[in-house]
């Protein structure tokens, strides 16, 4: 592959990045510096132990947080030192997020979970967004449980929502802040298979951060992180 | 349906308790906002109605002074009482009319003006068969003091028809009959200094202005000059308009053409007008707390969605809905219950305004009625419903700032403040 394939490839790249939380004495390096890139097509993992900054460089990432220092390329674009609406317009165009605890809106019914960032894209006509969301639950296998209410889904059903509702818009890139954290084995597994073969089918990026070695082992390549810093491979 | 309207309408009606909460505030606020309007203004209006029926809307009465010099001026009449009045703007009046015909010609050009009746009083005593009162007569024209009064519909027990035919017939108010215990068809002895002259009743009228109705009688004008001994001249001209409203600068403008003291019934009742202004803002203002119970409810509704809801705004964030987007639905969701309280507020006025004007009522003094006076603008409504949605869209802005403001990162993170 040549190198101008390879830069082709590469949908989020971020270097030297830089992060600090808390105030005073408090105040905590919790990013050192770290560069990383996601090419389409590829599954990341990000592990580490506890503290050691893996969702604090998910949000820097996935744009929901300023970095103090370094820069963040998403999509061919510069995106570390953007306006707030700039961002929150990439967020809507190229990322998708699924978070530890499901955090589906549980007023809404699956299907309008799944809707919910089409609308705010606005590209598709409301019949158009509930096919591809039907579609989307149907693939993640909740094809019958379409207008349940997220008070009535099993986590792993909720899971699956949210796997399903951050491809909604077809991003570039999938952002999983573990995962399978909070499901069991079985649940795990079927979350972990679903999100990685509908990614790849679309020919998209996953970073997911995770504590669990067994999923990890399964991404394509493992990034470990220690205090702040990715770390050779042991 | 916008995105951001379905959002508001779901995060609501999961917090039934609380918009119920908030609603019931918006609507009490509006509708009984409505309601006191309606009845402090009703009983305004009965008054002005009332007043504009006995005094008319203007009252030309004594001749300006020529000079600056403070005078006496003769009476028309021989060993008639002479006087000088002075204004506060320290100009001097002759008392009454004397060309009261020129007068009336003088008001032809003013557009506004309906009617003129021209009228003589005096002070007399009243006597019947039980006692005597201290009265006042006025001697009028029937037809042109129908034209500037509701003499025709005050009258409670007689004919008006049997006045017009009665060279001696009186009209008495109905404090006067009481005091005097006569009834239509009695007669009445009306005494000055130097005359007495007996009168047959013929009709009792009610303005429910107690002053006027213990002390009014109304004769014809030839009676009353020959009375009073004013063979011409008039004590004063009674002025009907078609627009009462326009009084002060109609009243001015006489005033200066006429060269006469014009006093509009806006000047001659302020102190009752302003009576009825204060207690029409104090009735808006202590209503108005219910409007800001709503405000505050809806503040302490919206505050509690937002905390619960820090982490539905943190995925909204992350799917791409902007700080703008946030704001809007969480003003939708006051939006909602705004518009619902409004609706409600309103009915809740219009039919406590009905029912409030069918509780009876006996009220005498200032004016006579049976029943709750009430008077519905569309006004009332504006305004109950410009405050309510003032107060509770300001008492929102700060929850819903504080939701737009929120980083998707804190939140997520664990750390939102």
């Amino acid at each position: 592959m040549s190198e101008e394939a390879k830069d082709s490839d590469v949908v989020l790249r971020c270097e030297g990045l830089h992060r600090y939380l808390g105030e005073g004495e408090g105040r905590v390096h919790v990013l050192r510096g770290v560069s990383f890139e996601a090419r389409k097509g590829h599954v990341y993992a990000i592990v580490g132990p506890s503290g050691c900054g893996k969702s604090t460089l998910l949000y820097q990432l996935g744009l929901l947080d300023q970095p103090d220092g370094g820069q963040i390329t998403l999509a061919g674009e510069l995106m570390s030192n953007s306006s707030d609406e700039a961002r929150t317009a990439a967020r809507n165009r190229h990322l998708g997020f699924v978070f530890q605890f499901h955090f589906l809106m549980l007023e809404f019914s699956a299907l309008e979970n799944v809707i919910m960032p089409m609308r705010k894209q606005g590209k598709l006509s409301p019949k158009e967004m509930e096919e591809r969301a039907s579609s989307l639950l149907e693939s993640v296998g909740l094809g019958d449980k379409l207008h349940r209410l997220g008070t009535q889904l099993s986590g792993g059903e909720q899971q699956r929502v949210a796997v399903a509702r951050a491809l909604a818009n077809e991003p570039s890139v999938i952002l999983a802040d573990e995962p399978t954290g909070n499901l069991d084995h079985k649940n795990s597994d079927m979350v972990f298979n679903l999100l990685t073969r509908l990614a790849k089918e679309n020919d998209q990026a996953i970073v997911l951060v995770t504590h669990n070695p067994e999923i990890a082992k399964r991404c394509d390549f493992v990034r470990p992180m220690i205090d702040g810093e990715f770390v050779a491979e042991d | 349906m916008s995105p951001n309207f379905r959002i508001a309408f779901r995060f609501l009606t999961a917090k039934k308790r609380a918009m119920f909460m908030s609603l019931s505030c918006i609507v009490l606020g509006v509708g009984l906002f409505i309601i006191t309007q309606a009845t402090t203004s009703g009983f305004e209006k009965f008054f002005i109605r009332t007043i504009l029926g006995t005094n008319g809307a203007i009252r030309i009465s004594d001749k300006m002074q020529d000079t600056m010099g403070l005078m006496l001026a003769a009476g028309s009449d021989p060993g008639e009482t002479s006087m000088v009045i002075s204004n506060r703007e320290n100009r001097k009046y002759i008392e009454g009319i004397d060309e009261p015909r020129l007068l009336i010609k003088g008001l032809r050009p003013f557009g506004n003006v309906a009617a003129v009746s021209q009228v003589v009083t005096g002070s007399v005593t009243a006597e019947s068969s039980f006692k005597d009162e201290d009265a006042k007569i006025y001697g009028i024209e029937l037809d042109d003091h129908i034209a500037v009064s509701d003499l025709e519909h005050q009258i409670v027990r007689g004919d008006l028809g049997e006045f017009r035919i009665s060279p001696l017939g009186i009209i008495i108010g109905s404090g006067l009959a009481v005091r005097l215990r006569v009834d239509p068809g009695d007669s009445l002895s009306i005494q000055t200094r130097e005359q007495n002259r007996r009168y047959t009743i013929v009709g009792i009228y009610e303005t429910g202005v107690a002053d006027i109705d213990r002390e009014r009688i109304y004769m014809h004008l030839s009676e009353a000059r020959s009375m009073l001994k004013k063979t011409t001249g008039a004590s004063f001209l009674q002025v009907g308009l078609i627009e009462p409203k326009r009084a002060p600068a109609d009243a001015l403008l006489m005033e200066e053409t006429l060269r006469h003291s014009a006093e509009s019934w806006q000047e001659r009742e302020k102190t009752w007008l302003e009576v009825f202004r204060a207690l029409r803002i104090s009735s808006a203002i202590t209503v108005s707390v219910f409007t800001l119970i709503a405000g505050l409810a809806m503040f302490n509704t919206l505050a509690m969605i937002v905390m619960e809801k820090t982490k539905d705004i943190a995925i909204l964030r992350s799917m791409g809905y902007t700080r703008d987007d946030i704001l809007q639905i969480f003003l939708w969701q006051s939006v909602i219950v705004l518009l619902i309280g409004n609706v409600l507020g309103c009915l809740l006025g219009a039919l406590g305004t009905f029912g409030i004007s069918q509780v009876p009522v006996n009220i005498t003094g200032i004016f006579a009625t049976d029943t709750f006076i009430v008077h519905g603008s569309i006004w009332h409504y504006v305004a109950a419903v410009g405050t309510a949605t003032v107060m509770v869209m300001l008492a929102s802005l700060v929850p819903a700032r504080r939701a737009a403001r929120l980083e998707p990162g804190d939140v997520i993170r664990g750390t939102a403040q």
